[in-house]
Parts: C-alpha cells; sequence; structure tokens
C-alpha cells in the first residue's frame, strides 16, 4: 500500500525501475539524435577514453615519458606494499564510521528540524552551512583549530584544566578526528535528504496514529522510521561511497600521517602518484574502483529491493 | 528499417565523435609550439614559488635583459615538492617546458630521463670551469645536462653558538658526546634537539645527513645499494633510524615536535629557544628573513658518529637546464642565459639575491665575505678532506616513504629496526620504474 505513496522520494537511480518504461520506449525523444553529441564526445574524450587507457596502463611500468608492459606486476606489487593493508582497514573503518554516523546524526536531525521547533529555518540553515563550504578550506580551517599547542579547541580545554590531545598529530587520534570533521561536513546533505523523506510521508498517518493514541515514540518508530527508509537507502549509499573514497579531507589534514596512521587507498594511491610510479598508482585505482563497486552494487540493489516490497 | 536507421545514426555519431576529437588533438599540437619561433623572447621556469625562489629568477631575467637588451625573458613560477616534480614531468613530456628551468641535480635529475628530454651542456665553454662532483650530479653516460644555479650545502646539525658557549659545551664528534650535551642543555631548561615533523621532510635528517660517514666506513656502499646488495637494516647505514628511535625515546625533543614546522623551528633556534636542529644548511636562507640579527649565531657541525672522525654530508648545487624542445634561435639565446649564470655579473646577482649557504660548484662564482658564519664551519671539513656526497647524488635509488617511515621511528610509533626495513621495501618500486639491474 505504502508503495505509490513513496513513489516522490525513490532515489535517484530507483525512478526508471519501473516495467512499463523500457529503454526502447525512451528512444522516441522530442529532440534530434545529434544533440547529443556535444555530451558524447566530452563524455568519450574526458571519461571512456581515460578510463580504458587507464586498464592498459595499470598494466605498465609507465614513467609518463615511456611504458613498459610488466603485465599483473603492479598488482602484485601493490597488494605486497607493507602500507596497503593499514590502508585498506583504515578505509573501511573510516567509510563505516562516517556513513553510520551520519544516518544516526542525520535522522535524528531530520527529526528534530521537521518538527514544530523555534527558529526551524534558521537551524536548518545552520545545519546545512557546513556543506557549501570547499572541503580543503574545512580540512585547512580544523588543522589550525585543532592545533595541539596553538589551537582554539586546545585554549578553551586548557582554560578548563582538562587534558589537550594532539588531534591530528597523536597516532591513535588521527583518523578518529578526521572521521568527526568529515560528519560535521557531511551530516547536512544527509539531514536534508531525510527531511525531504519525512515531509513526503502523508500527515495522515501521523493525525491517526495520535487519533488512537499513540505516543511520539511510538509513533517514530512505527511510521517515521518504516517510511524514511528510501532516503535512508539513499543515504547510506551516498556516505558509504563517499567515505570509501574519501581523500581531499585526509590530505588537508593530515596527509595520511603522521607516518602512516591516517593512510586510506586514496592516500596511498596519490603518494604513489606523487613518486612517479604512475603504473602502480594507476593500478591502485583499477583496484580502488573495483572494491567500491564490489561493496556498492550488492549493497545499492539490496537497499532498493527493501524499498520496494515495503 | 528502424534497426537500420538507428546504426546510421550510431555512426554518425560516432564519425562526429571521431571527428571533434581530431580537432581537439589538433588545437592541442599546436598550442606547444605556440610563441613565436624567434629567439628575441624566452621564458625562465623558477626553482618554487617561494618568495626567494622568485625573486631570485626575476633579478637573474632583469640583470640579464640589461646586459643583452635584445632579447625578453618571461619568468613563470611552479609549486615546489613533488607537486613541482609532477609538474616539471608533464611538461617536458608534453613538450611545453620553459627554455631554461631550474631544478634539483642528482637522483631527481635521473628521474627526468634527461637523455629524451634535455639538451646536452657539455660543450658550453663554462662547463669546464664546474666541480667534478657537479658534473657527475648532471650528467648520464650519454652527456652532461645542466649547469649550476645556486651554491652548494651541507646537511648535519645546526646549532645555536651562543647555548654552546653559555653552557661550555664543545663541538661534539661522536654520537656519545652529543647526546650528552643535549642533556647539559635539557638540564639548563633549553630544548636540545628540535625536530618539525609539521613539515613532513624534516624528519629525514638524522639519515641522509649521516650518509657521508657511512661513505667513510664503506666507499662501496652507494654502489652495492644500487646494485641491491646493501641494505638500510644493517650498519652502518642503520646508525640514522636509530639516532632519529633515540633523541625521542631520551625525550630530547621539544614537545611540539609533531606539528612545528621547518620555519618555526629555525626561529626556534635562532633565538636560543633550542639548541640544535638536524637540518640542511640551505634554510639558513630564512633565518636571514625572519631573524637577520641572529644569523651568526647559528652554527653546523656534522653529524656525529658512534666512533667519532665525523663527516659532512654534501648536497650539490641545483641545476639550470634547457629542454630538447627549444630549439634554433631559442636555443641560442637559452644558452646565453645559461652561460650568463655562470659569468661573473650572473654569480654577483646569485650572490645578492639568495646569500649563499656553501661553496659554490663551479670556479666562476666565489662566496662573498658577508656569507653566513656557518658557511665558514662548512668550510673546515671541505679543508680537513672530510666530506661526502649525499646518496641521492650517487645513487639514483630514493624511496618515496622515507620522511614518512622517520616521523614514526622518531615518534615511537614503530622501532629503528622496523622502519629501516619498510625503508628497504619502499625503495624497492623506485628501483624497479627506474629499470635497475638486479631488482626483479
Amino acid at each position: 500500500m505504502a508503495t505509490t505513496n513513496l513513489a516522490p522520494t525513490l532515489p535517484v537511480g530507483a525512478t526508471s525501475g519501473g516495467k512499463g518504461t523500457g529503454p526502447r520506449k525512451k528512444m522516441k525523444s522530442f529532440y534530434p539524435s545529434w544533440f547529443f553529441i556535444p555530451a558524447v564526445v566530452m563524455y568519450v574524450v574526458f571519461f571512456a577514453i581515460p578510463t580504458f587507457a587507464s586498464f592498459y596502463f595499470s598494466l605498465t611500468r609507465w614513467s609518463l615519458f615511456d611504458s613498459q608492459f610488466i603485465g599483473l606486476g603492479n598488482f602484485v606489487q601493490f597488494f605486497q606494499d607493507p602500507q596497503l593493508w593499514n590502508g585498506f582497514i583504515h578505509t573501511f573503518e573510516y567509510g563505516f564510521a562516517t556513513s553510520a554516523a551520519k544516518v544516526v546524526l542525520g535522522f535524528a536531525l531530520a527529526v528534530i528540524l521537521t518538527g514544530p521547533i523555534l527558529a526551524r529555518g534558521y537551524l536548518r540553515a545552520i545545519i546545512f552551512f557546513p556543506v557549501l563550504i570547499s572541503t580543503i578550506g574545512v580540512g585547512i580551517m580544523f588543522k589550525s583549530l585543532l592545533d595541539p599547542f596553538h589551537g582554539m579547541v586546545n585554549a578553551v580545554l586548557g582554560f578548563l584544566h582538562l587534558p589537550q590531545p594532539g588531534w591530528f598529530t597523536d597516532p591513535a587520534l588521527a583518523l578518529g578526528t578526521i572521521a568527526a570533521v568529515d560528519i560535521w561536513k557531511g551530516v547536512g546533505i544527509a539531514t536534508l535528504i531525510f527531511m525531504a523523506g519525512i515531509v513526503a510521508i502523508p500527515n495522515e498517518y501521523f493525525e491517526a496514529a495520535r487519533m488512537d493514541g499513540a505516543s511520539s515514540w511510538a509513533i517514530l518508530r512505527t511510521i517515521t522510521i518504516p517510511l524514511s527508509r528510501p532516503a535512508m537507502a539513499t543515504v547510506i549509499i551516498l556516505s558509504l561511497i563517499g567515505g570509501l573514497r574519501s581523500f581531499d579531507l585526509i590530505w588537508a589534514t593530515t596527509g595520511g600521517g603522521p607516518g602512516f596512521t591516517s593512510d586510506v587507498i586514496a592516500s596511498v594511491i596519490y603518494k604513489q602518484y606523487q613518486a612517479g610510479f604512475y603504473g602502480l598508482s594507476t593500478a591502485g585505482n583499477v583496484v580502488l574502483f573495483v572494491v567500491v563497486t564490489a561493496i556498492m552494487v550488492p549493497l545499492s540493489s539490496f537497499l532498493n529491493r527493501k524499498t520496494v516490497e515495503l | 528499417m528502424i534497426l537500420r536507421r538507428s546504426a546510421t545514426r550510431a555512426l554518425a555519431v560516432l564519425g562526429a565523435t571521431a571527428l571533434v576529437g581530431l580537432a581537439l588533438t589538433g588545437c592541442s599540437v599546436g598550442g606547444g609550439g605556440g610563441s613565436s619561433s624567434d629567439g628575441n623572447s624566452i621564458s625562465l621556469l623558477a626553482g618554487g614559488n617561494d618568495p626567494l625562489a622568485t625573486k631570485t629568477a626575476k633579478d637573474i631575467a632583469a640583470a640579464f635583459m640589461k646586459k643583452y637588451p635584445s632579447i625578453k625573458v618571461k619568468v613563470d613560477t611552479r609549486p615546489g615538492g613533488t607537486d613541482g616534480d609532477n609538474l616539471i614531468k608533464t611538461r617536458l613530456s608534453t613538450k611545453t617546458m620553459d627554455d631554461v628551468f631550474f631544478y634539483n641535480s642528482g637522483s631527481l635529475l635521473q628521474a627526468l630521463h634527461p637523455d629524451q628530454t634535455l639538451q646536452p651542456l657539455g660543450n658550453e665553454p663554462w662547463a669546464a670551469s664546474v666541480s667534478k662532483d657537479f658534473k657527475a650530479a648532471v650528467s648520464t653516460s650519454k652527456g652532461m645536462y645542466g649547469a649550476p644555479f645556486g651554491s652548494t650545502f651541507d646537511g648535519g646539525v645546526m646549532y645555536n653558538k651562543k647555548v654552546y658557549a653559555k653552557l661550555g659545551l664543545s663541538v661534539p664528534d661522536t654520537w656519545a658526546e652529543f647526546i650528552s650535551n643535549s642533556q647539559k642543555i635539557k638540564a639548563a631548561g633549553i630544548v636540545p634537539v628540535v625536530q618539525s615533523y609539521g613539515d613532513t621532510w624534516t624528519s629525514q635528517l638524522f639519515v641522509l645527513a649521516d650518509f657521508a660517514n657511512v661513505s667513510a666506513q664503506d666507499p662501496n656502499w652507494a654502489a652495492n645499494y644500487t646494485a641491491n646488495k646493501a641494505k638500510y637494516v644493517n650498519p652502518p647505514a642503520l646508525a640514522g633510524f636509530q639516532d632519529t628511535e633515540e633523541v625521542h625515546k631520551l625525550g630530547l625533543l621539544n614537545k611540539d615536535f609533531a606539528s612545528l614546522t621547518n620555519v618555526n623551528a629555525l626561529k626556534m633556534l635562532a633565538t636560543g629557544q633550542a639548541a640544535q636542529y638536524p637540518m640542511i644548511t640551505v634554510v639558513i636562507g630564512n633565518v636571514i628573513q625572519s631573524n637577520p640579527d641572529q644569523v651568526n649565531d647559528i652554527g653546523y657541525f656534522a653529524m656525529p658518529t658512534a666512533n667519532g672522525n665525523s663527516h659532512a654530508t654534501v648536497w650539490e648545487a641545483n641545476g639550470a637546464y634547457i629542454p630538447l624542445s627549444t630549439t634554433g634561435a631559442k636555443l641560442a639565446s637559452a644558452k646565453k642565459l645559461v652561460a650568463f649564470l655562470n659569468s661573473p655579473e650572473g654569480c654577483a646577482v646569485q650572490n645578492a639575491a639568495q646569500l649563499p649557504a656553501g661553496p659554490y660548484a663551479t670556479t666562476a662564482c666565489t662566496v662573498p665575505s658577508n656569507a653566513p658564519a656557518l658557511v665558514a664551519d662548512e668550510q673546515k671539513y671541505q679543508d680537513a678532506g672530510k666530506t661526502g656526497l649525499a646518496l641521492e647524488f650517487i645513487s639514483p635509488i630514493k624511496g618515496p616513504n622515507l620522511e614518512k617511515i622517520l616521523i614514526q621511528v622518531g615518534s615511537g610509533i614503530s622501532t629503528a629496526a622496523q622502519g629501516a626495513a619498510l625503508y628497504d621495501q619502499d625503495v624497492k618500486a623506485q628501483a624497479q620504474q627506474l629499470g635497475l639491474p638486479g631488482w626483479n
């Protein structure tokens, strides 16, 4: 029954999933197909050719000046890299931690911000604001705020006689601190998606439930949470993809350091590129692509199937 | 019918794509040699984009244009560090490099594949006055490709002479003396050894500046290392890793070692808040900017060793290079600019723009009398014949992760032995990338 009502909030990828709209029907367009040429050219020149070229170059030892075919040597070497397993573990820790936190916090904030509270519009803007700032800017800002000796945060902690940890310089804290900053930056978009999901739930359900004497908790548990499931799928997928391939924030704050304690796959790949190992880093990108795909495709189809079954 | 029509359509799209693609590549090829082909205007790529590198390049261009009014020199800048390396490789491989550019000599130059990308300069008149070590650092088996730019400099320990005088300390020759000095400095409430892992490259000096001592003990070490026979996990090379570990273990470091930057560490050293800093002396240029009155309070000694007889590790001057893509009249003008750098006028501009941090690599230039005090300390090792080149000038192999590995060792995350083993792994990729024999 709920399926029809959910239609407006289905995630982008799921809207064309219906049985009636085959690709053949879509061929009948208002516009002649040569309208697509600019887009196709852009796509082929800047996406398709580089992608396939990178599959080839991942099999070579490449110095930009010349390349030598070495088969799967780069992949062997990549997996022998002692930092790589570290990077893999950090990537998963980081991806799942930030994604889970964004779902929980984003949902909680969305419930509050769709309720009747004071200064709702202002609070919504505040929550969304970090999303608008460039990630590198956020990284540099937090690096100075959280500087262990000259940062504002530790100055306040010191004033209150609390311990002043080296947020980005203590090996035990670095990755967690970056994850926290990532959550601060990304929770706004999760909140926005959840709010859209919650607002789309027809008011009649809430009214009927209240009429029956349901508590706020019961309403949340039996109406709001199940009916925001499509929004939840979208948030999980977006934040997990973002987390698994995150790089810019890590690079702007710690550069993978201290030592290798906050290295993720993407930063390992970037460092190999910096070192001039172009073939090796291309192989790393192919591995990252495969890993993200291997996680996201089953997860996405699982989450989307759930929404249809509801 | 429908099928055929869509097939023609697909063909049309493909054809159009190919055409546009051709046009695009055509454009980029045309763009490469964009500027006019006469030799009256050439471009010069500075050795970085910091104030010092930019000013030096601009001063040189200005002095050159004064001498040769018919030639115009346009100065470009580039990022430093690994971003700069990639920019230079990209420009060389796309044949869009400036007509003259400044870059490191030694292993970083080798990674540019000079035989395929640079103009040989071995027959230029100035080449005869260049030192033998510098020649080796800018040559392959096929030829010589660079002219010296700037002075040589040493790696070792920069120390505050006033602190040493106040506490009655003398320059250490053995590691034990160094540690005992450091304990006394610590007891006096001054930071004994300053480290600045906020700039990750600064973590490497206990290892890199110890290399003259390694060479002194085993003259064939570098050759064996290149041939995959000598390793950092074994003495004598392991000492640098152990030193890095020990200064942290003994609590001799500044408490903000994990976040301090190079420039701020130098300020601490200049003002006597810290006494000793393992460094390369070229950074004295920053002290000239930040603490001009204290430049001569800073001295230099070579990295101490277990058994004494310490040697100073020498870094060769950077080079000026001309890419193969510069030809004809432009090449003649570019060669004039390179020759100008190695003339008395060019040396005067270099001396004025950036005071030398060590002796020059060419007899065409002389160190002025107002050079920083530590240059005299470096000269003592030269006069005693107790110097050796840094590893990057005698072996093409330098692993990319040394700085990160040493931060781990130097902040107690891993031990010296673990760090050295990790670094031995790390250089393998570099050796294979260069196609060296014995590494497959």
